[in-house]
């Protein structure tokens, strides 16, 4: 390998290692305010990227009857609810998110042509497309089971995660897709090329994270989200609905998500479920961070993105094994620094 | 009792007969019902017993299927593997071999870790091992490997899939009685105080490390026979049915079935087979495309479950046939003396300047107390002074900062609450650690985990029932003497919280201590129970028992104690008759308020 390659591999590797970063953070803060290890994160990356991969092709995205159908039901829930506790009046704002928004969106996306709109309004209407979905998952299938362990909200996660693998096939088909580029533009440091997506990458995903660090520590509803991850019981006492907290936190999450699918969907080819592997990868990353520490999660994702590059020029049949086999040196030092007293959930 | 033997006898006979009335077709569909069955019982194990979890188990089954698949097919082995080849039956040693070494290392990897490493883990080398199965050419790559000799059993050719259904289901059922076993014996209660969390089960000296092994290693056992199973029926095989996919839905059967039931695997794998089967016939023509919809219908179904009835179909199935189980008989024999006898006013517990910090926080600060066989001490002050914490750096629980603590003459500080429990120092906790859905009897035999010798391989085979009965009949004993004994098979979680708490001194009894640390003993009680408690408590202290006890009744404190220790802001500030510390002006200041 000489320099060139290495560079050019380096470059490759901190791409997808900073896509890896943000579904680290994303994973970081779900499981820190609702306990849920979220594996169906990867799924909005590919929803994000396959979104807005159908408004190029002139065609009607599939996440369309996917927000409809999922607020409709999210709707029959809270108004079901809401007659059992007879607070008739409290349901408007709900049927306001559920029904009018997805209506609104609808009608946008059929009516209003996205095909011939520049890029940027269109990532803008797939991510308004995708991140209600967020919540939703939330209401109809964690918010039941808010105070069960934490393995019941695992295998609920992994079940979501295959409910939306399907739902994917089925409304986006089985081809992939590949979105153009937000930037054509490529310049030369060096000798080597940098292309302008690579530059996007990078720029977008400092920009969420120093946002994120913002919210989080600026803002009063950050510092709610907070208080919520240390404490729920705490939280609640202080006014804090653990409820909100929840959807906002898988709000969050949605965003990140489809972000990053519309990020990465210009670099490589995205099928409908190609989420779930590079979801596992800002995984690992979390992991490395004890899915407690935000920047040593972010750095832990950027190392698998590096390693991902590296080995897949030395042994790239063995690409996926090195990466995942990682998670296992990292959970021996984990393993060695933990105390483990009573962790009983 | 009868109805269930019944109900076990008809469905063998049942299981017999299908494979020479059913179509071909069916008798497939249940040949991998019991390969199912075989894994998902692991999967219980696991989840619903141990309280861990496993979307793995895929790649152990892939474990024993490609050990016995390269071993009977490959030809120019290198010297040190030829002599392993050829025989299915040594390949399923050398599987179980290779299963057994892979999840000892993965088990020493995560098991130490708190709950959702483990899964994760998992999920992390199920698609590891899968890429690997599919990447290396020694193993055909992902088009696999064909060719698999047929299994021969007694001179018998399994050729056919209704041959080879009886092999399939004979080791079901075997498999699912050595589980049922191991489940009712000593090591198996171990297991199943896992899910109570690690602190009271180590204090009841159970090594939870050694436990949680153990049903990770059985749990990959498991898949490994399996794997071999289905290579030897197949015939073929390549990676996929290996993949992570196929091992989320070992843990769905399970959650299907009823994690927490044995026979919840049986039910789990047959439902979900059956159902998948289903749902591929009819979804892609009702939605007019081919694909895997299946999983939408399956991932909905499970969270539903999940939300609704977490205890899966088994329990429903079970109350269809009544299980009129009869009290375990046993006898309740003399209790055993305390090993060793000391004479009373032997120094039992020495703390020496005792000092806990937990970062800058100092809970405990230059604590020295002692207590004497046949003595009752109670360690009292006001909330948040520190005694809890002390019991927990006394018992082994915590590392204590500095100072030391000796029990009956040994440095016991540094070493953890396994150990110091089994050097004859037992424990109830604040917060009562019980494991609701067990008996009162199962409950309190746990305490006499460190009575029993007989290892996992008794347990599986009930080879060691002499020593099961003297445990039972020890801690049946026990639960007389506290005045329990009425409750012996009513599941703990349906006592009141008082009786839960003297249940928990008949199980710190059960490891027959010489010091006895009681945590509120007395809190939830009425007046005579109390008073029980305290004739009880007399009675222990005549045996030549120490007992420490944290309390905050004073009027049971002082009729009933030898010396009172106070403690306030971590400190010891008072100790002495129960009389001179209730005349004491720093005592009555820390109670009442500085403005004394």
């Amino acid at each position: 390998m000489d320099l060139q390659v290495a560079l050019l591999l380096g470059q490759d590797g901190l791409t997808n290692g900073a896509i890896y970063a943000l579904l680290a953070l994303a994973l970081v803060l779900v499981f820190a305010v609702t306990r849920v290890v979220f594996i169906p994160q990867g799924e909005f990356v590919a929803f994000g990227a396959l979104t807005l991969a159908s408004f190029q092709a002139d065609k009607t995205p599939g996440t369309l009857w996917l927000l409809l159908a999922a607020g409709g039901l999210v709707s029959l829930f809270e108004v079901g609810a809401a007659l059992r506790r007879r607070k008739l009046g409290l349901v408007a704002p709900t049927l306001l998110w559920n029904l009018a928004y997805p209506a609104l969106a609808a009608a946008i996306a059929v009516l209003g042509h996205p095909v011939a709109w520049p890029l940027a309004f269109q990532v803008l209407l797939s991510l308004a497309l995708v991140v209600p979905l967020g919540p939703m998952v939330y209401r109809l299938a964690f918010q039941p089971l808010a105070e069960a362990s934490v393995l019941v909200l695992l295998i609920v996660a992994v079940a979501v995660h295959l409910v939306l693998v399907g739902l994917g096939l089925l409304i986006f088909g089985a081809e992939g897709s590949r979105t153009p580029p937000f930037s054509e533009a490529s310049f030369e440091i060096g000798s080597i090329a940098v292309n302008g997506q690579t530059v996007w990458v990078l720029v977008a995903s400092l920009v969420l994270v120093g946002s994120l660090f913002v919210f989080f520590d600026r803002t009063l509803r950050g510092k709610a989200l907070r208080a919520t991850a240390l404490n729920r019981t705490g939280a609640r006492l202080m006014g804090i609905s653990t409820v909100k907290a929840g959807k906002q936190a898988f709000m969050l999450a949605a965003l990140i998500g489809a972000f990053s699918g519309v990020l990465i969907a210009p670099i490589t080819t995205i099928y409908y479920d190609s989420g779930f592997l590079i979801g596992l990868k800002g995984f690992v990353g979390a992991i490395v961070g004890g899915l407690t520490s935000y920047p040593i999660a972010a750095a832990g994702a950027v190392l698998v993105g590096l390693l991902e590059s590296y080995s897949s020029f030395w042994a790239s049949a063995f690409k996926e094994v090195i990466v995942f086999t990682l998670i296992i040196p990292v959970l021996l030092w984990r393993s060695l620094k933990s105390q483990d007293i009573d962790e009983h959930q | 009792m009868m109805r269930r033997h019944l109900g076990f006898i008809a469905f063998v006979g049942l299981l017999g007969v299908c494979p020479l009335v059913l179509p071909e077709f069916y008798v497939t569909l249940l040949n991998y019902i019991g390969l199912s069955a075989l894994v998902t019982l692991g999967v219980v194990l696991l989840t619903g017993v141990g309280g861990l979890t496993s979307f793995g188990q895929a790649a152990f089954v892939g474990l024993g299927a490609y050990s016995t698949a390269f071993l009977t097919t490959a030809t120019d082995l290198p010297l040190w593997v030829a002599p392993f080849a050829g025989s299915p039956w040594i390949a399923l040693l050398a599987g179980l071999l290779l299963t057994g070494v892979v999840a000892l290392v993965l088990g020493f990897l995560t098991l130490r870790l708190s709950g959702h490493y483990l899964p994760l883990g998992t999920i992390a080398w199920g698609i590891s091992l899968y890429f690997l199965f599919g990447n290396l050419d020694f193993l055909g790559g992902f088009t696999g490997i064909s060719g698999i000799p047929v299994l021969s059993v007694v001179g018998i050719e399994l050729r056919s899939g209704r041959a080879f259904y009886y092999l399939i289901w004979i080791v079901v059922l075997v498999a699912v009685r050595v589980i049922q076993n191991l489940l009712d014996s000593r090591e198996g209660r171990a297991i199943r105080a896992l899910q109570g969390g690690t602190l009271m089960a180590e204090a009841m000296g159970v090594d939870t490390a050694r436990a949680k092994m153990i049903v990770f290693v059985l749990a990959a056992f498991l898949a490994c026979v399996s794997g071999w199973l289905y290579a030897h029926l197949q015939r073929f095989i390549n990676p996929t049915p290996f993949g992570l996919q196929v091992g989320i839905e070992y843990l769905f059967m399970a959650v299907i079935g009823g994690a927490a039931h044995v026979w919840g695997a049986v039910v789990g794998a047959a439902a979900f087979t059956i159902l998948k089967q289903w749902l591929q016939d009819w979804l892609p023509s009702l939605l007019g495309s081919s694909g895997s919809y299946e999983v939408i219908v399956l991932g909905v179904l499970l969270v539903v479950m999940l939300q609704r009835a977490r205890e899966g179909l088994w329990p429903v199935l079970a109350r269809l046939v009544p299980d009129t189980k009869q009290p375990i008989t046993f006898e309740v024999t003399e209790v055993s003396p305390r090993n060793p006898i000391l004479a009373l006013g032997t120094e039992l517990l020495d703390c020496r300047n005792v000092r806990k910090e937990f970062g800058g926080l100092v809970a405990n600060d230059d604590m020295s107390l002692l207590v004497g066989a046949g003595e009752i001490v109670a360690l009292i002050g006001p909330n948040g002074a520190g005694k809890s914490t002390m019991f927990n750096v006394v018992s082994g629980v915590w590392p204590l900062t500095s100072g030391e603590v000796r029990f009956r003459g040994e440095r016991v500080d540094g070493m953890g609450a396994r150990q110091i429990a089994r050097r004859g120092m037992s424990r109830s906790f604040q917060h009562v650690r019980l494991l609701p859905c067990m008996s009162v009897l199962e409950n309190v035999a746990i305490g006499a985990h460190g009575r029993g010798r007989a290892g996992v391989l008794a347990a599986c085979l009930h080879t060691e029932r002499r020593e099961e009965r003297e445990i039972l009949s020890f801690a049946a004993a026990q639960i007389e003497r506290v005045g329990l004994g009425e409750f012996m098979v009513a599941p703990a979680g349906s006592l009141p919280l008082g009786q839960q708490r003297i249940l928990e001194i008949a199980r710190a009894l059960c490891a027959n201590p010489s010091l006895l640390l009681l945590d509120e003993p007395a809190a939830g009680l009425r007046y005579l129970e109390k008073q029980a408690l305290g004739e009880l408590l007399r009675r222990l202290r005549e045996e030549g028992i120490g007992i420490l006890l944290v309390e905050h009744d004073m009027d049971f404190v002082m009729g009933l104690v030898d010396r009172c220790v106070v403690m306030e802001f971590g400190q010891k500030i008072a100790e002495g008759l129960p009389a001179e510390v209730q005349a004491n002006p720093a005592v009555l200041a820390a109670y009442l308020g500085g403005a004394l």
